[in-house]
């Protein structure tokens, strides 16, 4: 047998995680990416400033407590009129620190947005294996009702969806479920292209002969879809879900900057857009402007950081 | 000996039809295409049997229907005596699908790339809760690698390599009869040599069975105790190697060995066959290889010939001596 | 004219990558004479469609020819570019790949093709280009071509396709073919045809071929001389027969070994240990060196060997060991 032998080559060390992942491809076209960089950090800040808003917020905004109505209307950087206190993005017309709604707005539009992108995801990944593995009627009907689906505008969609869930929700929970209902209706308007790019990975995968050798030691269709397919199709779900994350952002602070979103009580960007764009023309234009722009600078870097996400993981561009 | 594996009038049909409403439109009736077609032989236990036969043949097919990657559409598959379609006592069922594995052509594809090999090798016994401590590591060094390797990805092998790992898998649960479909194929020659004969090695070694699949006549010589050729879904004829070679009975036989490229045939002259392999959805009427063949008479565009025995050969041809 | 029809010359083509600079072909020097077929062989990866490739300016970037020079009837192309290239490819060198489908367009008759082919290269009328068309189509044995001219691509089956890709490569009567594995997605039976079909062109019109394959059967059959790579070097060169049955690198003399033969069986078959480097990490010295049986310490210390006056590139060929 010694005859047999093969030498190959690097041996013995068997390579960490992290080490594969910094010789990786993947790492060295991100190192070589100037945008990749820029809007990896811009998002990195924002959602750490997000998540840790309590703690850098220098009021907060939702504790009546420590508001002061005097304090209304302050442009940024100036000494209060009445109070002589100063605010960094000016305050709103309640007093509130803008500087503050926007990190808690932010709070609750990434929370909005991953979640319902999470939920989109979780559900066309389910319905695109399913559809893709067993073929037949289960597929027709799921695509079906995807092309359906792709021929209304989403944010139309997730209006029509948040609506009915709002009809039958009673009053007084209202606003405690309006967050939830966003998550669902921008979630049910957005899955049709996780399951779209699913669905053509399985097809792709299922004839490869790994999954003949799974079928053939009796896994269940289950295993082989879950511990078999999906690691294989992940790489494009990633790429969506990115770019899906910036949409979903968009649409909630459509949603919200339309009324039919976070309730004033729980502002998001889009929420403070809506409220800052009443004060536009009466010269408070920092309390739209700053909301408008962190949107912006958030939506963009999400974005640029899914298209560069695309190129890096697809091999013919390579 | 004893026969190891049994097939009976084993056949296989696909619908190849459009989708209804495209049928509709055209005004066509649905389509079958019959990829294996009453095929019998027997396979000896620790032998190896090949299949040969051109693209489209049905090798393959009846490679998975051996496995149960699929269903026959007729006739019978018996394996150590158990008819795996009609026994009705699923112990014994799975008994002998444990018995039966299964190597692949396209080492690339054959490997899930986001799986380390050790994972890749111990799958079969790991689905069982057998015991897979130190397996992989035991495996990779049975079929020349190294036991470090089981770390590591399918990318980070060669074709050749991928190709062993296939055959640890395939050994890890202890099988008896393991199809290989074009093992080699994928291969370049000098690497080929390595497997097959690894392939022979263990096959000694473990007192395996191999149902060898291969369009290679130089490999199935090699390798092979029995040789069947395939023509359109049907076994045209069987003989062991030095038989079927040097005395090849069926005209299609004696077509292929002849327009095989030979690497001491010089500047051959051959006279190329005639025609290329009719469509299988409309096979030709009696024996499927009349419209090729150079001897064909009237009986073989009305009747099929039955395969029956002939010297140390079984042949399927009207004319055939 | 006498001189050879292609001449390429240390030929050498690079790739920029991450690990470096890798080189698929490195210092490639072989002719072709008129009317000979000069086989390709070796393993996947060698280098063998890329130099066909290099040859007729097919180089995808970043790969791109380093150094050497390539000589068509006595001028020379390599520096050719864009749209001089693309004239000599249709009209001086034909080409056919592996896959027929990719080097026809399916969207338009078959006929459409061969006689915008013979109009785009040849000054010959519409009527003249079509009946042209047809003797190509009769010439490589499609049965009925008139008719066929009026045929999609997807009409034909594989080993047809291939015909028409020979017709198509042919019609604007090249001095060179360039076949690249035309064989090796068809059956015995086709191949056989192919083959003989190739032969009888190259023999009645005078056509050169380079015949790029991984089948050894193949070359014996068709080539008239055979070019053996290695790692992007070539390792032998010379006429067929000789190659093929007395070998001088170990390289050669391996691969023969391990062939298994169909007119008998071999108990074992002989083989080489190991597989061929990646081009990212080849070995010093002669890139055979750590697959060799007969490796002195000169094998590795020295650069790789040169084919010079002899056939193989090898310190120790295998005809001075047998004179000593
Ligand atoms: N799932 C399927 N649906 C429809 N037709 C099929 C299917 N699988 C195989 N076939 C057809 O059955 C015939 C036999 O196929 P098979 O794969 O068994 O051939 P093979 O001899 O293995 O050929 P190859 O050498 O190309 O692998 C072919 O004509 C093929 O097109
Ligand atoms: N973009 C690239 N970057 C790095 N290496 C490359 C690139 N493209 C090709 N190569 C390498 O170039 C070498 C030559 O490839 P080539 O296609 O010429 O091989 P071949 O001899 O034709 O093999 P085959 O028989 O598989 O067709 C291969 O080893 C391949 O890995
Ligand atoms: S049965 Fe007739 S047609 Fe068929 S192979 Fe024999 S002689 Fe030829
Ligand atoms: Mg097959
Ligand atoms: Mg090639």
């Amino acid at each position: 047998m010694a005859e047999l032998r093969v030498e190959t080559v690097e041996r013995a060390v068997e390579k960490g995680n992290w080490q594969r992942f910094r010789e990786s491809d993947f790492f060295y076209s991100f190192k070589r990416s100037p945008v990749a960089i820029v809007s990896f950090a811009v998002v990195c800040i924002l959602v750490l400033s997000a998540v840790f808003a309590p703690l850098i917020a220098p009021t907060n905004p939702f504790d009546p407590a420590s508001l002061n109505l005097m304090n209304g209307f302050t442009p940024p950087m100036e000494p209060n009129a009445f109070t002589g206190e100063s605010f960094f993005m000016g305050t709103d017309d309640q007093g509130r620190d803008v500087f503050s709604t926007i990190l808690y707005g932010m709070r609750i539009s990434l929370f909005v947005g991953a979640a319902a992108v999470l939920f989109a995801m979780t559900l066309g990944i389910v319905l695109g294996l399913v559809s893709g593995y067993f073929g037949g009627w289960t597929e027709t009907i799921i695509m079906r009702i995807a092309d359906v689906q792709l021929t209304f505008p989403s944010i139309l969609v997730a209006m029509l969806i948040f609506g009915i869930a709002k009809g039958f929700t009673p009053v007084e929970y209202r606003d405690q479920m309006a967050i939830w209902v966003l998550i669902l209706a921008i979630g049910l308007s957005d899955w049709v292209q996780f399951a779209r790019v699913v669905r053509g990975a399985t097809l792709v995968e299922k004839r490869k002969e790994y999954v003949a050798a799974a079928r053939l030691i009796g896994r269940s269709p289950w295993a082989i879809m879950v511990k078999h397919i999906l690691p294989n199709a992940l790489s494009p779900v990633l790429v969506i879900a990115t770019i899906s994350l910036a949409l979903a952002i968009i649409a909630e602070a459509t949603l919200s900057f339309l009324g039919v979103g976070a309730p004033p009580t729980q502002p998001s960007l889009g929420t403070l857009i809506r409220i800052g764009q009443g004060f536009l023309f009466s010269g408070e234009w920092w309390i739209l402007f700053f909301p408008a722009c962190t949107l912006l600078a958030l939506a963009l870097s999400v974005n640029l950081l899914g298209d560069w996400l695309r190129d890096a993981l697809n091999p013919r561009l390579r | 000996m004893t026969a190891y594996v049994t097939v009976k009038g084993l056949s296989r049909v696909f619908d190849v039809s459009k989708p209804w409403l495209n049928r509709v439109l055209e005004r066509r009736g649905k389509a079958f295409l019959t990829a294996v077609s009453e095929v019998d032989l027997d396979i000896e236990e620790r032998t190896t049997y090949a299949l040969v036969g051109e693209s489209g043949s049905g090798k393959s097919t009846i490679g998975r229907m051996l496995v149960g990657l699929l269903r026959p559409t007729g006739g019978e598959v018996e394996v150590e005596g158990v008819n795996l379609d009609r026994e009705t006592d699923r112990a014994k069922v799975a008994k002998v699908r444990g018995d039966i594995q299964m190597i692949f052509q396209d080492p690339y594809a054959s490997l899930n790339p986001r799986w380390r090999v050790r994972d890749i090798i111990v799958e079969p016994v790991a689905v069982k809760s057998g015991d897979t401590e130190g397996l992989a590591e035991r495996l990779l060094e049975q079929v020349g690698l190294h036991a470090a390797d089981a770390g590591k990805f399918p990318h980070e092998f060669s074709g050749g390599q991928r190709q062993r790992i296939c055959i640890a898998r395939a050994l890890a649960s202890e099988p008896r009869l393991i199809v290989c479909d074009e093992p080699t194929s994928a291969l370049d020659v000098s690497v080929q040599a390595q497997v097959l004969n690894l392939m022979s090695d263990l096959k000694e070694e473990f007192g395996l069975t191999y149902l060898l699949i291969t369009h290679d006549l130089t490999v199935v010589r090699h390798m092979a105790d029995r040789i069947g050729v395939l023509y359109l879904g049907r076994l045209v004829e069987e003989a062991d190697p030095t038989t079927l070679f040097e005395t090849p009975k069926h005209p299609y036989t004696q077509m292929l060995l002849n327009a095989a490229p030979r690497i001491d045939g010089f500047g051959r002259e051959v006279d190329p066959p005639q025609g290329e392999i009719p469509d299988p959805i409309n096979p030709p009427p009696g024996c499927a290889f009349h419209p090729r063949c150079p001897i064909a008479r009237d009986i073989c565009r009305q009747e099929r010939p039955r395969i029956r025995p002939l010297g140390a050969t079984r042949v399927a041809c009207h004319l055939a001596e | 004219m006498t001189g050879p029809v292609l001449s390429i010359r240390d030929l050498s083509v690079e790739i920029p990558t991450r690990a470096g600079v890798v080189k698929p072909v490195d210092g490639v020097s072989y002719d072709i004479g008129r009317g000979e077929i000069l086989g390709v062989v070796g393993e996947s990866g060698a280098g063998k469609s890329m130099a066909g490739n290099a040859v007729i300016g097919l180089l995808n970037p970043p790969a791109h020819i380093s150094a050497g020079e390539i000589w068509l009837e006595g001028a020379r192309i390599d520096p050719l570019q864009g749209e001089a290239m693309r004239r000599l490819r249709g009209k001086e060198i034909g080409m056919v790949f592996q896959d027929p489908l990719t080097s026809l367009n399916p969207l338009l008759k078959i006929g459409d093709q061969l006689t915008e082919t013979i109009l785009t290269h040849l000054p010959v009328s519409r009527e003249e280009a079509e009946r042209r068309a047809i003797a190509a189509l009769d010439e490589v044995g499609i049965p009925g071509a008139a008719q066929r001219i009026d045929s999609y691509p997807h009409e034909f089956s594989g080993g047809m396709r291939q015909r028409v890709v020979i017709a198509l490569a042919l019609c604007a009567e090249p001095s060179l073919i360039i076949a690249d594995e035309p064989t090796t997605a068809l059956d015995v039976s086709v191949q056989a045809q192919i083959i003989a079909l190739l032969r009888r062109l190259c023999r009645d019109r005078g056509t050169a071929v380079m015949l790029i394959t991984h089948d050894m059967g193949v070359i014996a059959e068709a080539a008239d001389r055979v070019a053996v790579m290695y790692a992007g070097r070539l390792a032998e060169l010379g006429p067929v027969r000789e190659v093929l049955t007395r070998p001088q690198h170990p390289y050669t003399d391996g691969l023969m070994a391990s062939t298994p033969l169909a007119s008998q069986a071999r108990n074992r078959l002989h083989q080489i240990p190991g597989s061929m480097p990646r081009l990212t990490d080849l070995p010093d010295g002669c890139a055979f060196h750590p697959r060799c049986p007969l490796v002195q310490a000169q094998c590795r210390q020295n650069p790789h060997p040169n084919i010079g006056k002899g056939r193989a590139a090898c310190w120790f060929p295998l005809i001075e060991r047998a004179a000593e």
